[in-house]
């Protein structure tokens, strides 16, 4: 199996040692003017110095970085791409290019790079026609320069409040997840492997703040419109939890962990299927991932629903429905404001689809075809392992490829309404949640599966 | 016979000539009957209940200068006929009873009537304006309302004296 | 909560179009509603009384400007009535193969507005690339795409282009390719039924007391088509069965427009196959004494013109009949007892064009 790219705890640390270590610089060259100007030995700043070096600090810089680290990786990569996805997806799916702005598009990137013989080959293409990255980073900037509009008669401080909870929490999803075996956040080293006991249960409670943070949003708006949306929202959220937790517990009954590292390691391995009296089968070729257990599978079409309801995508987008209330409850919201709860959607979609991934697909369990050995910096004279394809790699790739069908899905039919929501939600899907539980507990108390 | 023969000749039959101010075939299937306002109600129940016109297609207001007349067109569907009935009222007294009661679409069709040209069709559940801003005081498609290319335009060297 | 009225426009969305609808909801259900309606009228039945006979096809082009020749060709109907006219036989089955492709075009614009109403966005590209289609057609026989200013009172204003029956027949086979494509998508999909079907009922009995026609009335069970009952130009000649379903909900309505688009495919074949050779154009008297009135079957209902001449060369008063007038009127009934969520569903489905509304 593949091997972790980016080990987070490992690369902060160093990252927090060394700027420390920069910030001390004038510290230190302070001490030595005053040793040479006559102070006792050791200098006056020396106990500073110590303080700013030491353990304590350092440790407390390295979450820091981490964390910055995890939310750019969360924003500037996934976001961008997710968001790249989406658009170029359905505009092909009817029938049209997308978006087409590139770095091709500019044209002072042209008249550099164009002569250029073989590298400047994009750069010679029609400016019209490139691969349309540029324009979601253009609609960024577009919301950053909107004029930031708070409505007279809203509740100022819930108002401002509610896209604060919701890109919160939707934050803390993405520390809570683990991204491979050496880049997470959340949890702890034992015995030379990561654990994180709760975490899927973390996970799971982070899902649900955003709810609360969208009622909110609907009724501080002072709108009748975003009202009926924050409400539907409200509804539609808090009822799709339930199935979301009961689908996931049939998974934790088969597989005894609610942790995420567990859970991946247990789909390390290959295909083995208990069949009771009957001993075990190892389908050498394929992975033991949850998704190729039959007990399961009323399990995983649950979640996968469940999901899409949750990022409220269509065919489950009611409280957004532009049809009805233009923007639904995020209508009163403007600039990065608007942006922020407009792009946390995405992001709730991509924890969702990484949700699925650990649960069900294996997490970052993947195949390594070569690996590159490289000087490793932080412990000077051994080497650092380089897999290819990492397990960051593998991990993002699943996630990538459920969204692709929350996608395909969504752009494909059209939205139910909010009791047709309901109705599914209660009375068709957490039933058959709690049935699968059975059937885990009966497979788990038989030795099956 | 041809149905708008019948038709013709059970008017004339319930009605006899005299209600009819002018009555006549204008082409394949449609008869065509001008009548006094005053006949407008018993005319008209007498087309739906015994003629099976279910369905009016048309309220039309024209202003002949000297009276009114509000057409009504009503089809048959059944018997693939149609009648217009040309109903006169006088200049001065714009009133006319409404056949909302016997068909529910002539309900729009004589609040326009009203909204554009002033004809008051008593009995209407609802006689508001409607194509027009409910403030606007004018009925606009009256003879005497002035027609854009009467407006003449006055310079403002003209206003001013020049 | 308590009953209160929403305003659904005049700036909306998905109203297509510049009118309000004010419903009384009582928590999620609609208890009542009230169209109101004029925020585009323009006062064409003025305005045509200073203009000439013919100088009007202009104008009733713009009144629906999505099916414009239907319109025009009503007004030129009703005026050829009031003058007591013929028409060259050529000239009536062009005008029937014009007025088919733009009924195409106007069902394929409601699809195209239809599938985003209920959050199918795919459908406004699809259904709009193979109207695109229909619009080159359009141009290929009239010079325009939109607003043609083809129908004359006495004819048509210029003859097909040559070869003009090969490209329909091209088209008409690839479009109903296509059209397979596009029911599947809105057909097969659960959740189009389950948004449609049972969704603002109409009983054919409201339907006829209120004055509905087209295909909301066939949608009810009644098969009344005014092609076939009052049948005008070259429609006599021609063969084909109106579409009709029972059930008088949003589903019934759509699938009636998808059954007449097909129909309309055999219509414009049929007549080009028979297109006689001839003149296709008459001239009319300058002035015209006397009244006429004439209704065709437009996109969404009975359209009727009644012209009235006194002896002048401009009308002396022109009245419009637009389907969508009345069909606004029913609208409430077919709203009470639905969902909010309901109410974008039936207001697309009833083929909303505010042009012809307000006149």
């Amino acid at each position: 199996m593949s091997g972790a790219l980016i080990d987070l705890w490992g690369w902060s640390h160093a990252l927090a040692q060394f700027s420390l270590w920069l910030g001390s610089l004038p510290l230190e060259a302070g001490n030595w003017v005053a040793l040479q100007t006559g102070a006792a030995a050791p200098g006056p700043l020396t106990g500073l110095i110590g303080f700013i070096t030491g353990e304590g600090l350092t440790n407390f810089v390295a979450v820091i970085v981490a964390i910055n680290i995890l939310l750019l990786w969360a924003t500037l990569l996934h976001l961008l791409i997710v968001m790249w996805i989406e658009r170029k997806m359905y505009s092909r799916l009817q029938d049209r290019r997308g978006i087409m702005l590139g770095l091709g598009s500019s044209d002072f990137l042209r008249r550099i790079l164009g002569p250029i013989p073989l590298i400047g080959r994009p750069f010679r293409r029609p400016s019209h026609l490139g691969t349309g990255f540029l324009q979601t980073v253009a609609d960024g900037v577009k919301l950053f320069q909107k004029e930031v509009i708070t409505p007279t008669n809203a509740d100022k401080w819930m108002f401002h409040v509610a896209p604060v909870m919701i890109a919160s929490s939707t934050l803390f999803l993405f520390v809570a997840i683990p991204w491979s075996d050496g880049f997470w956040l959340m949890g702890s080293m034992d015995k030379g492997v990561p654990v994180n006991p709760w975490g899927i249960l973390v996970i799971l409670g982070a899902f649900s703040i955003a709810p609360l943070g969208i009622l909110i949003a609907g009724w501080a708006s002072n709108n009748k419109y975003t009202l009926l949306g924050g409400m539907r929202a409200a509804a539609q959220l808090m009822s799709y939890e339930i199935p979301l937790v009961l689908s996931i517990i049939a998974l934790v009954v088969l597989s005894g962990s609610l942790d995420p590292f567990e859970l991946v390691r247990q789909q390390s391995v290959p295909l083995t299927y208990a069949l009771g009296p009957f001993g075990r089968v190892t389908v050498p070729f394929l992975p033991n991932w949850y998704i190729f257990n039959p007990v399961l599978w009323i399990a995983f079409v649950v979640l996968f629903i469940t999901v899409i309801a949750e990022a409220e995508r269509i065919p489950f987008d009611i409280p957004e429905a532009e049809a009805e209330l233009v923007e639904g409850w995020t209508t009163e919201y403007s600039g990065m404001r608007f942006g922020l709860v407009f792009g946390f959607k995405w992001l709730r979609a991509i924890a969702g689809a990484a949700l699925i991934a650990i649960l069900f697909l294996g997490g970052w369990s993947g195949p390594v075809f070569a690996t590159v050995w490289a000087p490793n910096l932080a412990a000077p004279g051994t080497l650092y392992g380089i897999p290819l394809l990492p397990q960051e790699f593998w991990f993002t790739l699943k996630i990538y490829v459920i969204f692709v069908v929350f996608v395909w899905i969504g752009w494909s039919v059209p939205r139910i309404r909010i009791d047709q929501i309901l109705n599914l939600g209660w009375k068709q899907l957490i039933p058959l949640s709690i049935f699968n539980i059975l059937l885990a507990t009966l497979a788990r108390g038989f030795g099956w599966f | 016979m041809a149905v708008e023969g019948e038709v013709l000749a059970r008017l004339k039959e319930r009605f006899g000539d005299a209600t009819f101010r002018s009555l006549g075939i204008v082409r394949d299937r449609v008869v065509k009957v001008v009548i006094d306002r005053k006949d407008l109600r018993a005319v008209c129940a007498f087309l739906k209940e015994q003629l099976d016109m279910e369905h009016i297609s048309c309220i039309t207001a024209v202003d002949w200068r000297d009276h009114y007349e509000s057409v009504y067109h009503v089809t048959s569907w059944k018997r693939n006929c149609m009648v217009q009935i040309n109903a006169w009222i006088p200049h001065d007294d714009p009133h006319i009873d409404s056949v909302v009661p016997l068909w529910n679409g002539a309900n729009v069709h004589e609040r326009e009537a009203y909204d554009l040209m002033g004809i008051v069709y008593d009995g209407h559940p609802n006689l508001t304006r409607i194509l027009l801003p409910k403030d606007f005081e004018y009925f606009p498609l009256r003879k005497d309302f002035p027609q854009e290319v009467d407006r003449q335009y006055v310079s403002r060297r003209k206003i001013g004296g020049a | 909560m308590a009953e209160m009225w929403i305003n659904m426009g005049p700036q909306h969305p998905m109203t297509h179009g510049l009118w309000n609808l004010r419903i009384k909801v009582d928590g999620e259900t609609i208890v009542d509603a009230e169209p109101e309606i004029g925020y585009l009228h323009r006062g064409y039945e003025k305005i045509m009384e200073v203009r000439e006979f013919q100088k009007n096809v202009v104008l009733t082009d713009r009144l629906c400007y999505v099916a414009s020749i239907t319109w025009s060709h009503c007004y030129c109907l009703a005026c050829e009535a009031a003058m007591d006219i013929d028409v060259p036989e050529r000239a009536k089955y062009l005008r029937v193969v014009s007025n088919e492709l733009q009924r195409i075009a106007s069902h394929l614009m409601w699809l195209a507005a239809y599938g985003p109403d209920l959050g199918l966005l795919t459908a406004l590209l699809w259904a709009l690339r193979e109207r695109e289609l229909f619009l080159d057609l359009l141009q290929l026989i009239t010079g325009a795409r939109m607003n043609q200013n083809y129908p004359r009172i006495g004819g048509v204003r210029n003859d097909a282009p040559p070869d003009f029956d090969k490209y329909c027949s091209k088209v008409i086979a690839h479009f109903r390719n296509k059209l397979k494509e596009h029911e599947a998508v809105f057909e097969q999909s659960k959740l189009f039924q389950a948004r449609t079907v049972g969704v603002g009922r109409l009983t054919r009995a409201q339907a006829l007391d209120w004055g509905v026609t087209g295909p909301n009335l066939r949608a009810c069970g009644a098969s009344i088509d005014l092609r076939k009952l009052d049948p005008y130009d070259a429609y006599p000649a021609l063969s084909f069965a109106p579409a009709v379903e029972k059930e008088g909900d949003s589903y019934a309505r759509y699938k009636v427009r998808v059954e007449e688009m097909k129909t309309s495919c055999d219509l414009i074949l049929e007549a080009l196959k028979k297109l006689p050779a001839g003149p296709y154009r008459s001239k009319p008297p300058r002035r015209c004494e006397g009244e006429g009135f004439r209704r065709t079957e437009d996109s969404r209902g009975e359209a009727l013109f009644y012209v009235i001449g006194d002896g002048d060369d401009r009308p002396y008063r022109v009245k419009i009949r637009s389907p969508v007038f009345s069909n606004i009127a029913a609208a409430p009934i077919m709203m009470r007892g639905n969902k909010v969520a309901d109410v974008v569903a039936i207001m697309g489905s009833i083929d909303v064009c505010v042009g012809e509304m307000d006149k």
